[in-house]
């Protein structure tokens, strides 16, 4: 059935396009997923690095300034918001690397771009435990 | 050739340079900054202030936050016009995020170069 108040044109022109991409219903490949990612953590530590030039203000402003910092770096709460953070930046650096070796033409093929996929992920992993034991 | 009056280099080729120039640089220096802190577990405030007091610190510490805000521009203004279509909606977020990146710029150099 074609509504009464689309032109003939118009038809011609929309009728085989594909209307309503649902994202939620596409199986992403890995590459995919991880590129997604990569610009998640992009736009996560643009605003993260906010509190890290607060905290290098207090931390460089007077001594007893930097031993609060010190303290408040103790506290729960503090050193998880500094992980997540962290951990962006890991998996934002591994990512970044992976991309610049593919401009080098290096795992470019499909396959190439699945195992990069898979190395940015156990790699960032690894890093971003080593950063919540180097934390705690 | 198409040119996006908002893109940063005015070029798609130009900014992916830019991406990745800023890129090796931020790595660069994120892994000095974290290779610092690794290597002096029981810091103090005499060495962070004379860690940041020296030039080269200064001078490397300024050149990445150039870049954070180059790269951030050509990330953010990638994202902004992949995801917003309304035309309103992905100016103001490239404006707010172009203030913000100012921002960190001025305050950055003032933490830096203001002790």
């Amino acid at each position: 059935m074609i509504p009464a108040n689309l032109r003939e044109s118009e038809c011609a022109v929309n009728d085989k396009r594909p209307v309503n991409l649902d994202l939620s219903q596409f199986s992403f490949p890995l590459p995919a997923l991880t590129s997604i990612v990569h610009r998640a953590t992009g736009l996560i530590l643009f605003v993260g690095i906010a509190i890290l030039m607060y905290i290098l203000e207090l931390s460089l402003a007077s001594e007893e300034s930097f031993n609060s910092v010190k303290e408040c770096l103790d506290g729960f709460f503090v050193k998880f918001i500094i992980w997540g953070i962290l951990s962006g930046l890991l998996y934002h650096l591994v990512a970044g690397i992976k991309h610049l070796l593919m401009d080098f033409g290096i795992g470019e093929t499909l396959e190439g771009g699945i195992l990069g996929a898979k190395v940015t992920i156990v790699v960032s992993v690894v890093l971003i435990l080593l950063a919540g034991v180097w934390l705690w | 050739m198409v040119t996006n009056v908002t893109s940063l280099g005015r070029s798609g080729l130009y900014d992916w340079m830019i991406q990745r120039v800023t890129a090796v640089v931020l790595a660069f220096y994120s892994v000095f900054i974290l290779g610092f802190l690794i290597l002096n577990p029981d810091l103090n405030y005499a060495q962070w202030s004379e860690f940041f007091n020296s030039t080269s610190v200064r001078i490397f510490s300024l050149l990445a936050l150039l870049s954070l805000g180059a790269h951030a521009w050509v990330g953010l203004w990638t994202i902004s016009t992949d995801y917003l279509k309304a035309m309103v909606l992905r100016f103001l977020f490239q404006a707010v995020c172009g203030l913000v990146m100012f921002i960190y710029v001025v305050w950055g150099i003032q933490i830096l170069w203001g002790l």
